[in-house]
């Protein structure tokens, strides 16, 4: 990158800005002719067309010639006052990043006093609270529901938040901790750990223990195989751990899928799921007023 | 275009300039039937304009454009941007109104009704009260610099400046509460735009009625560089009767014109003194009359004083000027084709635009798909599709709605609580899923209808109802 803020660069553009600017100047001093005498009259150029139709050489107008020497004066007068002259940042210090951050604090100083009342409550009772809802779902429509959905209950490999399963834990703080910070969700890849047999094994285990439809040899065969491969993060019992985020085998929730063959995928070749990290965009207070949402959408 | 090799300039031709300095003219002042009604016009169109922004409708300024939250009340009228239609109706029924009315009586609406004409008659009534009459004025301006002449400018302009600046008040009132703008203004705190607009309309109208005047309808106005082509024979214009007037010449009272072989014009030059735009009208029509009839009243004036018949110059028509016809032929010749179009497609747009108006449902709805999850499976035999349903309430009061879906056999819909209660002139996102068997449809897209229903009727008492068209997927 060091080749795009060498010093050179912004000297070159700089001579070029300069050579431009004096190079119109000298064009327009060479074209502004002299002011014809009263009674003088302007040459003809000699051509004529239609018979009678003759071309003056008359001086041009000076209120337009002005008009392009303002231009000039006003390129200079932005070069000084914006940036664009090399590196030069301007006298007025403009720049599009601040000028968004000004537009940042002033939404901030204009919503804020509405925000703090929802902040200094606890997110059980934001929750609880109508207008907080309605502030929560427009926000959650922004952001949130390009994933999760719209009604928030989510799709193959998003999460759904509208139930009462949760993969990292339901309580508000957990639910914060979500937005806030985000969730990375890695199912390791197995095919080369069970071979072929032994991830179908696996996956008829894994079916067993949610009442699935299963073939209880490969289940019984799977069970070991189990024990030594993913009870590490499922538990010993399937139930998940919620610290790592790893879902409970043995409900109904399926986030890739509860099928046999939708089981054997995510053995063989591992998930990753990715939820981002909004604390930076959001900031403290919307990311409250989500987690409410969210959390009230399960509560309710 | 003929490409001769230059040849050398013809001797003899006549090298004009093309380029005239304005010379400033001194309307003036005039009395008669046509200055009062272009002074009932100025009346009319200004009580309009002035008092407007103050009227109040129940809680709210009677006409607001609120730009910012694209919100245009119009009266009991609440429009949206969707509305816009609305606007264009507008626009083409002022479209062929001018067209009607150009082909009928020729620029009327430059010499009464156009802003330009209105506020120059005001500004010029100003100039008049401070600085006298056309004679007093031109003796002024030729003068010394006296300090009278300094205190009498100093006080038209200030006059002028006042008039203009309460015009650019008035103009952003239009689009901020004007109560809460004279505050702004009383307290210095005005934003940047409003101040900037405010002093924009108020130089515009101190430049264009103070100096700028006639140039404008010569130079600046495109209408008045196209309404030539909307004339014919039969169109009323301005007309100096050339075969009653000539020859002119002065001539005393007493005189009997015939006997010295003279027409009726006494050859005054009221008709050019009272004139705004400074042309002479005995010559014919020009592109710089703007029909205001100036010179028709000047002209009626000094034929009562001569005991002639009025209308040596009058409202008249090419054809009727040439054939002599009766005021009663003038008439008849209106009603040609041309005329009885305009009028016929006028009145169309106009009902057609009223009609529409009249029957606008004051809610919309728009439906939209869920992009990120087109489609998924509910459980083994079932589909779900899920959409927003943006709802927007256009009236000033409160509404709840029913939301229905039908289009496919055994579609069921999960929403929140219904009614849904959208707040005046507010909207509202309501996320809806929307489930169905996946043997009810055809694979792909299906098409669906949201029935959208208020519990209470609109402001005129008619009941709301809306269908959405939408499409659920089946993969």
């Amino acid at each position: 990158m060091s080749d795009f803020t060498n010093d050179l660069w912004s000297v070159y553009i700089a001579v070029i800005t300069v050579v431009s600017i004096v190079a119109c100047l000298v064009l327009l001093k060479a074209m502004t002719t002299r002011k014809m005498a009263p009674g003088e009259k302007a040459a003809v150029m000699g051509h004529v067309w239609d018979e009678t139709l003759e071309e003056f050489n008359n001086p041009l107008p000076r209120w337009w010639m002005w008009l392009f020497y303002l231009t000039v004066f006003f390129s200079v007068a932005y070069l000084v006052i914006y940036p664009g002259f090399g590196s030069f940042a301007g006298t007025s210090k403009w720049s599009s990043k601040g000028q968004f951050e000004a537009e940042q604090a002033a939404a901030q100083a204009r919503f804020g006093p509405l925000y703090e009342k929802y902040m200094a409550m606890d997110v059980k009772a934001v929750a609880a609270d109508s207008q907080a809802r309605e502030m929560g779902q427009r926000l959650f429509l922004n952001h949130c529901s390009q994933c999760h959905a719209s009604d928030a209950r989510g799709g193959l490999g998003y999460p759904n938040l509208a139930d009462k399963d949760w993969l990292y834990g339901g309580d508000p703080e957990q639910i914060k901790a979500s937005i806030r910070l985000g969730r990375q969700g890695v199912m390791p890849a197995l095919a080369a750990v069970l071979g072929e047999t032994g991830t179908k094994d696996v996956a008829h285990y894994v079916l067993s223990l949610s009442d699935g439809t299963h073939d209880s040899l490969r289940s019984a065969r799977g069970a070991p195989l189990f024990a030594a491969n993913c009870a590490a993060c499922h538990g010993p019992d399937g139930k998940g751990n919620p610290t790592l985020g790893a879902p409970n085998l043995t409900d109904s929730v399926w986030l890739y899928g509860g099928g046999e063959s939708a089981i054997i995928e995510t053995l063989a070749k591992g998930r990753n799921g990715q939820m981002p990290v909004w604390g930076p965009i959001l900031g403290e207070a919307k990311s409250h007023l989500l987690a409410a949402y969210v959390y009230g959408l399960s509560a309710r | 275009m003929n490409d001769r090799s230059p040849q050398p300039a013809t001797a003899g031709v006549q090298e004009e300039s093309l380029y005239e300095i304005r010379k400033k003219i001194y309307p003036r002042a005039v009395s008669g039937r046509f200055a009062a009604a272009r002074w009932g016009f100025v009346w009319l169109t200004q009580i309009v304009f002035y008092g407007l922004p103050w009227l109040m409708w129940n809680d709210r300024q009677a006409m607001l454009f609120d730009l910012v939250n694209r919100k245009f009340y119009i009266l009991g009228l609440v429009l949206w941007p969707q509305d816009i239609v609305y606007l264009t109706v507008l626009l083409i029924i002022s479209a062929y109104s001018l067209f009607l009315f150009t082909a009928v009586a020729g620029r009327v609406w430059c010499g009464y009704a156009c802003p330009q004409t209105v506020y120059t008659e005001i500004f010029l009534w100003i100039e008049r009260k401070v600085e006298g009459e056309r004679g007093a004025r031109m003796k002024l301006d030729q003068g010394a610099t006296t300090v009278r002449k300094v205190r009498l400018k100093l006080i038209k302009h200030g006059l002028w400046i006042a008039l203009a600046l309460w015009t650019g008040f008035t103009f952003v009132g239009y689009f901020t509460p004007i109560r809460t703008l004279g505050g702004e203004v009383v307290a210095g705190m005005l934003g940047p735009w409003e101040t900037f607009w405010i002093l924009f309309y108020g130089f515009a109208t101190y430049g264009n009625a103070g100096w700028m005047r006639e140039q404008v309808c010569k130079y600046m106005c495109p209408y008045a560089r196209f309404q030539g082509v909307m004339f014919d024979p039969d169109t009323l214009i301005i007309t100096y009767d050339q075969g009653r007037g000539e020859p002119r010449g002065a001539r005393n009272r007493t005189v009997n014109a015939k006997a010295k072989g003279l027409g009726d014009c006494v050859d005054c030059g009221i008709c050019v003194q009272v004139c705004p735009t400074g042309i002479d009208i005995r010559k014919g029509l020009q592109y710089e009359c703007i029909g205001c009839g100036a010179c028709v009243d000047g002209c009626n004036q000094v034929m009562d004083k001569m005991g002639y018949g009025r209308g040596l110059i009058r409202y008249s028509t090419e054809n009727a000027v040439k054939k002599h016809y009766t005021e009663k032929q003038v008439v008849t010749h209106m009603l040609r084709p041309r005329i009885l179009i305009y009028t016929g497609l006028l009145l169309v747009i106009i009902a057609v635009g009223a009609y529409s108006l009249s029957a606008r449902v004051p809610v919309k709805v728009n439906v939209l798909r869920d992009r990120g999850n087109v489609s998924h499976d509910a459980s083994a035999v079932e589909v779900e599709n899920v959409y927003r349903l943006k709802i927007m309430n256009t009236e000033e009061r409160d509404h709840h709605f029913r939301i229905t879906v039908s289009g496919l056999k055994g579609l069921r819909m999960e929403i929140e609580n219904q009614p849904i209660s959208v707040g005046p002139a507010s909207n509202r996102v309501v996320p809806v899923r929307l489930r169905a068997v996946r043997a009810s449809g055809e694979t792909g897209s299906n098409l669906i209808r949201f029935e959208v229903e208020s519990l209470e009727p609109s402001a005129r008492g008619t009941p709301i109802r809306i269908s959405e068209k939408a499409k659920f997927i089946i993969p």
